[in-house]
């Protein structure tokens, strides 16, 4: 609740308040992400801008009632503009001991806890290892406004006349939470009525009429129970205009490329290996068949990736998806496919490593996997989202360079924005330019022949395509000779071929735009950040800049090979700040390509930065900046 | 318009073969350019892919379009190729240690799936290219550089990992019996599904006659027995011996003593595979080793069929997608 605005009489109290950050916590199978998810929607629809986190355990059904079995689901919901799911909770739901114990910390003081006091009995104590009730405890009740509501004997007796069984009835409750969040914080309860219907009015008649008696139940407990006395409103945010929808990095990322497809004449084959947390991209694509999109659910990872060679030999757009395991499956796939200088796309929505790591946890820690994980020297081109939204443009981005270059692309997504949301403002897509591909034409008998291996001024290859007469080749993963394409051991010519294809993709430089900067172009910090991170970053750099700082802000896209820019850019401030949820990997970088010193800050705990940790790093290298700058005016 | 009639030579690249000297990969690469022109596939439309190994290096000497790809993946490549080029005519070229020992996953789910692709597995029993390590389907006991004191995996039997994925396609032929090789080949370009073809291949530098009881002329026809769709088999110098099914087991009998009539008729197109999966168990020397097609059931949907058919279907039912409509569906509210 960054402040309030308004305090409204009425009869009614409400408070108008520019944004709320609530997380909603339970055990894995309360359905927790459902209710984030839509309060996410009718938030959005209502107007604000949203941002979301959600949290969840990677067993589908963790040990009830454990601390291990905790799924949560934070959202900011605000009427200015926002980058984050906020630092510190506003209101917290709990609706068992262990969600209370292992999220309370982040609620601010003074903040509203609400409680589904049914799901606290020895049993859930015993599960969640807490000595007695928590809510009984002298400092809960001091330091928070707590609400105690027996949600599930208030859900119970909601759905009772509509006959079902008490298990299924109590399986309600997680909209009856919905409904009372809905009531404090003003939300339309339409939408969610909506979804209710379109979900579960035809195959499942009673469970729709349960889950609206529930919500509509949440809610007027609210209304009349009088004993929460207070209610909030966030009026609608002032975003550019347009018209918007919500949308999560998967969902946007299987969109870009579907449009990548049609905005560059080709059909889509999607290949790969369910992983968590890429799988939604395949679950998005198998929607999308009439615009000829194919997905292949390969045996493993590296079918995935040769499947998507394959196809792009023969002239279709191949893209591949997995996390970090799977990308080191797909290593030598992926050096083929740069030997055979094919066009690709290869998606890593990175999670928490090393090995299978935190699979349902943010990182940013495949960097230098996607830079150097293959044999030889395999150079390809990286790109890196920084938002849900932003997955969109990427996908497009990628496809169109892998064409235009003739060579795999690496987008670098991560699990923060594949499951998070944000509202997205619609493209007009028949104003969006187009990628353009040519395959050469049929040759004839007279023709010169043709040579697999000649170059453009980009230094792509010819992308010849099967069925096409008079252009037989053979590719391989043996190294070529020049022009030719055919076998050669020759010392010259590999020394030639290594280096041209490392200045073909050092190259896209020239052709990308120049990294942009938020703030001044030169000062005391800049902050250099890539991927995910961007919105911590962006609006840790603004407040530390409204405080007075000199600090600027550079977030990367281009990864490899980096924006032209970038180094005099570097040399302009006299500290470079780099955070990054890894431990030091862009900084290794850029360090080493430009000989600039770079500081990290680097969190490497499966959890996005806040953006009050980023604040205090920028204050503390603002500090002895400043100091001296007093110093040397003094003397 | 009538296609030019090609001979075997329109089908060999430029490259230098580069093979040892007797390698019997020379054979099935003469009978590949032979057959080629018969099957009325215009050249721009074949395409050669493979693996690594001695095999491997195949495509690069058909004047096709050709894919020299990575370690046992071969089918990956060709599967990503046909599911979106149904057009083309797809070979996979591998061997042992390719399709049965790095790329085993791939060649069964490859096989399963019945990708209309054909496959032609050299078998000669030893890792080649890194000169002379044992393969999957090296003998028990076998000696090679990897195994000084005698190999101790019980081998692969290609013929039975097929059928046991469920094949549709299934056959055995010699590099040295260059005229069966040749109709062999033809058939499983004939076969819609996968084809798979295991070619008794002889590496004369690391296992020179380890096959010579199925390669040699001389001992062939004792120690091999030619299945032919519909008829029994026999087999022998004289013609004197046959095969027949006993209760679940298959018996060596002499002609002498059994009627034509008892011995078993092969029936290669009998969905069942169990008749199939005996002979293909039938190993030298106990018992003489079959070559010809084991099996070939036709009417089996393919991948690439059912793959393409989805995307037809959803075009039909529900219209060819709109960009507009995708971006913009769903709740959307404006901001003015």
């Amino acid at each position: 609740m960054t402040k309030i605005l308004s305090e409204s009489g009425n009869g009614k109290n409400i408070h108008t308040v520019s944004g709320i950050t609530v997380r909603l916590c339970g055990d894995s199978g309360d359905g927790m992400q459902l209710l984030g998810t839509q309060l996410t929607n009718t938030s959005a629809l209502a107007g604000n801008d949203v941002a979301t986190f959600p949290d969840f355990p990677a067993e589908i059904r963790a040990p009830r009632g454990t601390r291990a079995g905790v799924s949560g689901f934070q959202v900011q919901f605000a009427s200015e503009e926002i980058f984050t799911p906020g630092d510190v909770l506003d209101a917290l739901v709990v609706m068992n001991p262990a969600a209370l114990v292992t999220n309370i910390g982040d609620l601010r003081k003074g903040g509203i806890l609400i409680a589904n006091e049914d799901g606290f009995n020895e049993k859930e104590y015993k599960l969640a290892k807490v000595d007695a009730n928590p809510l009984e405890a002298d400092i809960l009740q001091q330091s928070y406004r707590l609400f105690k509501v027996p949600m599930t004997r208030l859900t119970r007796d909601a759905v009772s006349s509509l006959g079902l069984g008490n298990k299924e009835a109590e399986r309600c409750k997680n909209f009856f939470a919905m409904g009372l969040v809905y009531w404090l914080f003003g939300r339309s309860l339409e939408p969610t009525l909506r979804f209710i219907n379109d979900k579960f009015a035809k195959k499942l008649p009673e469970v729709a009429r349960a889950n609206e008696a529930a919500l509509q139940a949440g809610w007027s407990y609210g209304e009349t129970t009088e004993a929460f006395g207070l209610s909030y409103q966030v009026e609608a945010a002032q975003l550019n205009p347009g018209t918007y929808r919500n949308i999560m990095g998967n969902q946007a990322i299987a969109m870009g490329l579907v449009a990548a497809a049609s905005l560059s004449g080709k059909e889509l084959f999607y290949s790969t290996y369910p992983i968590t947390p890429a799988s939604d991209i395949l679950h998005e694509l198998t929607r999308f068949k009439n615009f000829g999109v194919r997905t292949f659910q390969a045996e493993d990872e590296i079918a995935a990736c040769g499947a998507a060679i394959g196809a792009a030999f023969g002239g279709g757009m191949g893209v591949t998806a997995s996390s970090g395991p799977g990308i080191a499956l797909k290593a030598e796939a992926m050096g083929l496919g740069v030997m055979l200088e094919l066009p690709l796309v290869v998606i890593n929505v990175q999670r928490g490593g090393p090995s299978t790591g935190l699979p349902t946890k943010t990182e940013q820690s495949d960097l230098l996997q996607a830079m150097f994980a293959r044999n030889g020297e395999a150079p390809l081109p990286i790109l890196a989202p920084q938002s849900p939204g932003d997955c969109f443009a990427v996908a497009i981005e990628a496809w169109r360079i892998a064409v235009e270059c003739m060579t795999p692309v690496m987008i670098l997504s991560d699990g923060y924005i594949a499951n998070g949301s944000e509202p997205w403002k619609i493209p007009d897509m028949s104003q969006h330019p187009r990628i353009n591909v040519a395959h050469p034409e049929a040759a004839t008998d007279g023709d010169e022949p043709f040579m697999p291996y000649a170059r453009d001024e980009n230094l792509a290859r010819p992308w010849a395509i099967p069925g096409t007469a008079g252009l037989t080749h053979r590719v391989g993963g043996l190294e070529k000779e020049d022009r030719t394409g055919n076998i050669s051991y020759d010392p010259a010519n590999h020394q030639h071929m290594v280096n041209t294809r490392a200045r073909k993709v050092a190259e896209i430089a020239d052709r990308v735009p120049p990294q942009d900067v938020v703030g001044k172009t030169s000062g005391d910090i800049l902050v250099v950040s890539w991927g995910g991170t961007y919105g911590a970053c962006h609006t840790a750099v603004r407040r530390c800049q409204k405080a007075g700082i000199s600090v600027s802000h550079a977030h990367l896209r281009y990864l490899n090979p980096f924006p032209s820019n970038l180094g005099a850019l570097l040399g302009a401030f006299k500290t470079v700040l780099v955070p990054e949820l890894n431990s030091g990997q862009l900084r290794m970088l850029m360090r080493a390509k430009y000989l600039v010193d770079c500081i990290g800050i680097n969190k490497v705990q499966g959890k996005p930065f806040t953006v009050h940790e980023l604040v205090d790093e920028i204050k503390a290298h603002a500090e002895p900046i400043q100091a001296e700058a007093m110093h040397h005016k003094a003397s | 318009m009538s296609l030019p009639v090609l001979k075997a030579a329109d089908f060999a690249s430029t490259q230098e073969v580069r093979w040892c000297p007797g390698c019997g990969d020379y054979s099935i690469l003469a009978q590949m350019k032979k057959i080629m022109p018969e099957l009325g596939v215009p050249r721009e439309k074949i395409v050669f892919i493979s693996g690594i190994g001695c095999s491997s290096r195949f495509p690069y000497y058909m004047n096709t379009y050709g894919m020299h790809s990575i370690h046992g993946r071969a089918p990956t490549f060709a599967t990503g190729l046909k599911s979106t080029r149904p057009d083309l005519m797809v070979w996979v070229i591998t061997g042992d240690g390719d399709a049965l020992s790095i790329g085993g996953n791939h060649f069964i789910h490859m096989l399963r799936r019945n990708l209309d692709v054909n496959v032609v597995l050299f078998n000669n029993r030893i890792y080649g290219l890194t000169k002379g390590q044992y393969s999957p389907t090296s003998l028990e006991g076998q000696v090679t550089k990897s195994t000084p004191m005698g190999a101790i995996d019980h081998p692969l039997n290609p013929l039975s990992v097929a059928l046991g994925a469920e094949a549709t396609f299934v056959a055995r032929t010699i590099d040295a019996y260059v005229t069966h090789l040749g109709e062999t080949l033809k058939r499983a370009a004939a076969h819609k599904g996968t084809s798979l073809v295991e070619v008794y291949q002889n590496c004369n530098v690391f296992n020179d006659g380890a096959m010579a009881y199925a390669q040699e002329k001389s001992q062939r026809a004792d120690n091999i027995v030619e299945l032919e769709h519909g008829k029994p088999l026999i087999f022998g110098k004289e013609r004197d011996k046959g095969v027949r099914l006993v209760g679940s087991h298959l018996e060596v009998v002499s002609l002498a003593d059994v009627a034509v009539d008892d011995l078993l008729i092969h029936d290669e197109r009998d969905p069942n595979p169990s008749i199939q999966m005996m002979l293909a168990r039938m190993r030298y020397p106990e018992m003489p080793e079959p070559i010809g097609v084991l099996r070939a059931v036709s009417g089996v949907a393919t991948y690439d069929d059912q793959i393409n058919h989805q995307v037809e279907l959803a075009k039909a039912q529900r219209g060819i997608g709109d960009l507009q409509k995708l971006v913009e569906a769903g709740d959307t509210w404006v901001v003015s």
